[in-house]
């Protein structure tokens, strides 16, 4: 099969392609080259005062014991946002496949939520479980459970992890659901036929199947709770109790745009690029392997 | 740094926009500033007064969200080149502010080069002190001010059998403990911005120190040290009273306020701009108390500190500007117009004469815990440790502070391990600030 487009021009093919890298090299490029540039530099706020500092930026967050505790804090939260809102959102678009009368409305309903905008997300979950705002919370303190996610770390981080996977099942449902209709129907029926009950049906032709879509998703999920949450846990915790919910892209924003800490807050994003960098290469070097296309 | 970006892109685009209008001989004189609601509208109202009194001039004021918002516009817009002429800014951002040498026009030089008249000894030296140098030098314009008071739920206090309103901290607790058996089980007492009434306000009022210097207002080589001995023993207190919710923490910011109009926290310490909101929810009878106070530390209660925010006048602007924000800052000062905007918008007066007018007129007959806050700020002459704070980055310093308070809480450290280690990481804060801040 050709896959190579043949084009008579030489400058041609540069054309078509030239638009696209303005964009990539306007919006992407530029502005990472801006942050390692920024990020060896001292600076106040109103930008007054500029003095390169080398390496100062970077070794003052080496030095602090805080940033390795960041550090974990994300792999573990990004961890569970990740598996929690693509193994629900699976279970959910498994539900939705099967015909059902009205089976449209479920869907709609189902990928409502990815419209709405992170920080409004913390507003609503806020409006339901903030210790003094929330509606469910004084059912929850009614009850005799002590709910206060404003002292209680464990409670915060489950708040925060709930909140942004919710958040993400749709748009994860969304493709899942496209993935399970594009498996041939005629696959299944054979493995019924063959005597495969639900669940094996499920493990052993759906899943498979769906691989793509699920490392694909993976990676969109991971890249999601490491870059666009800090709108959730800035409105729900603000980071805190203490530190509890004090990820790494929240540091970087309450750093920078709280604490004016320019050159800090740009050595963190340079490090949280790179993180995202390598984590994205192993997922595609290794997980990448076991998934049949 | 995306973020940033567009910031300062956002800000080019709408400067862009507004200057975009075509230049006539008025002078445009950009106003940006973070009211909401009510507030928005004495805003709106004050600026076209004062365009509708004279024609040489036109105040624009436009919205640009909460304040951190509002100042970070306004940075970003200084950075991109097209700051607003007036820039409404927090307390909390006064250092910040101050710092930044050039891009601000301190107040008095702007009124001195204007030649309009201003006397700094007509404003109530409680608020101004907050934005003046420690020569009593201006720097910013005092606009909106409001100070923490304890809210009381008095039918609360009747069901509890508790005949007087506590002065003091021993008796809250006591009373607090009273309430929780009278029903108000799951909080006897709480507060709103956990720093500024405990730490901040706590110091001032016992004329105990924050941080040196005269709690940075003489330099930003200060140091702090609000982990002696009278802070560690309010917040130990805390740290007790929250194991049986008698007192139960209710977050960083005002969030919390809704317990107290809900009925659920019969004693709640926060701003007395909380004015608005007790009025129109609350079913109770309810009033303003002072802070209060421990009776064995000696000379309390001195004097609070404020809350709200002042106006900065941002600098590289040309001398005709200049003069007519002079002209408006001085459209403010009036007494009549104070007046108008104390009982409007609930905050406090900031003249001498504006105080004066409305006691004579008896704006404090019917409502006395109006004047609570005033009272509270005059109540002594300040001191060094009560005239205010600066101290750089305080937004993220709070929350630091707040950081380490919440480990004490939660029973994770003690308060006093709590708090050197809030003092300790403040000052690493504070030296990183003193580095970038302009000489």
């Amino acid at each position: 099969m050709q896959k190579q487009a043949i084009f008579k021009s030489k400058l041609l093919p540069y054309a078509l392609v030239a638009p696209q890298l303005a964009v990539v090299l306007i919006f992407f490029y530029w502005p990472a080259l801006q942050a390692v540039i920024q990020s060896f530099l001292l600076q106040d706020a109103f930008g007054l005062s500029t003095s390169f500092v080398w390496f100062d930026n970077y070794i003052e967050l080496f030095q602090d014991p805080a940033y390795f505790e960041s550090i974990i804090r994300t792999f573990f939260f990004s961890f569970a946002i990740a598996v929690s809102s693509l193994s629900f959102a699976l279970l959910l678009a498994v539900m939705a496949d099967k015909p059902l009368r009205g089976v449209m409305l479920y869907r709609t309903l189902l990928i409502w939520p990815y419209a709405v905008a992170p920080p409004v997300v913390g507003v609503l979950w806020i409006f339901m479980l903030h210790p003094s705002l929330g509606v469910l919370a004084r059912y929850l303190r009614a009850a005799g459970i002590d709910w206060n996610p404003l002292l209680d770390s464990n409670q915060a981080a489950t708040l925060i992890i709930v909140a942004a996977a919710w958040k993400q099942i749709s748009y994860n449902f969304l493709f899942f659901l496209a993935g399970l209709q594009a498996i041939p129907k005629s696959v299944f029926e054979a493995a019924a036929i063959d005597g495969a009950r639900p669940m094996r049906r499920f493990w052993t032709v759906t899943f498979p199947l769906l691989s793509p879509t699920i490392f694909f998703l993976l990676v969109v999920n991971i890249v999601y709770a490491f870059f666009d949450t800090f709108g959730i846990i800035d409105t729900m915790t603000r980071g805190g109790p203490g530190t509890s919910t004090v990820t790494l892209v929240y540091k970087v924003y309450s750093d920078g745009l709280l604490g004016g800490n320019l050159g800090s807050s740009a050595a963190q994003s340079v490090i949280l690029m790179i993180l995202v960098i390598v984590l994205t290469g192993i997922q595609f070097r290794f997980v990448e392997r076991k998934v049949t296309y | 740094m995306a973020l940033r970006h567009f910031g300062a892109a956002a800000a080019v685009a709408l400067t862009l926009g507004l200057g975009a209008s075509p230049a006539l001989a008025v002078t445009e004189i950009q106003w940006w500033h973070a009211m909401t609601g009510a507030n928005n509208d004495v805003i709106v109202k004050l600026a076209n007064d004062f365009n509708a009194s004279q024609s040489d001039y036109k105040v624009v004021p436009t919205y640009k969200g909460s304040y951190p918002d509002t100042m970070n516009a306004g940075i970003a817009a200084f950075r991109a080149g097209n700051a607003p002429h007036i820039m409404q800014v927090f307390e909390v951002g006064t250092a910040t502010m101050m710092a930044a040498t050039g891009a601000v026009k301190p107040v008095y030089k702007l009124m001195q080069e204007a030649g309009e008249k201003f006397d700094p000894k007509a404003y109530l030296p409680a608020i101004t002190g907050y934005y003046s140098t420690s020569k009593g030098e201006m720097l910013s314009f005092p606009f909106n001010s409001s100070s923490t008071v304890m809210w009381v739920n008095l039918d609360a206090l009747k069901k509890a059998n508790i005949a007087a309103v506590p002065k003091t901290w021993p008796e809250v607790f006591e009373d607090a403990k009273k309430l929780k058996a009278a029903g108000y089980a799951t909080c006897g007492f709480s507060g709103s911005w956990v720093t500024w009434v405990n730490l901040e306000q706590l110091s001032a009022w016992h004329n105990v120190p924050l941080a040196t210097k005269a709690n940075g207002l003489d330099g930003f080589d200060t140091k702090l040290e609000f982990n002696g001995p009278l802070q560690v023993k309010h917040l130990e207190n805390l740290v007790e009273l929250q194991k049986d919710k008698t007192y139960d923490y209710a977050g960083r910011t005002n969030t919390g306020e809704g317990r107290f109009t809900s009925g659920e926290c019969p004693i709640y310490l926060t701003s007395s701009s909380f004015f608005g909101n007790v009025k129109a929810q609350a079913k109770f009878a309810f009033t303003a108390a002072p802070m209060p106070y421990y009776p064995d530390v000696k000379g309390a209660p001195q004097n609070s500190i404020i809350g709200g925010a002042s106006l900065w006048i941002m600098g590289g602007k040309s001398a005709e500007e200049y003069k007519g924000v002079a002209k408006f800052l001085t459209f403010l000062s009036d007494t009549d117009r104070q007046v108008w905007i104390h009982k409007e918008s609930g905050y406090l007066p900031i003249t001498k004469a504006a105080y004066e007018k409305a006691k004579a007129e008896g704006f404090y007959k019917d409502q006395p815990y109006l004047e609570t806050p005033l009272l509270e700020l005059t109540n002594k002459e300040p001191t060094e440790n009560s005239r205010g704070l600066r101290l750089g980055n305080m937004v993220q310093l709070r929350d630091v502070w707040s950081e380490e308070i919440e480990q004490a809480l939660a029973g994770k450290k003690t308060a006093k391990q709590a708090l050197d280690s809030a003092v300790e990481r403040g000052n690493t804060m504070l030296r990183q600030f003193e580095k970038t801040a302009t000489k």
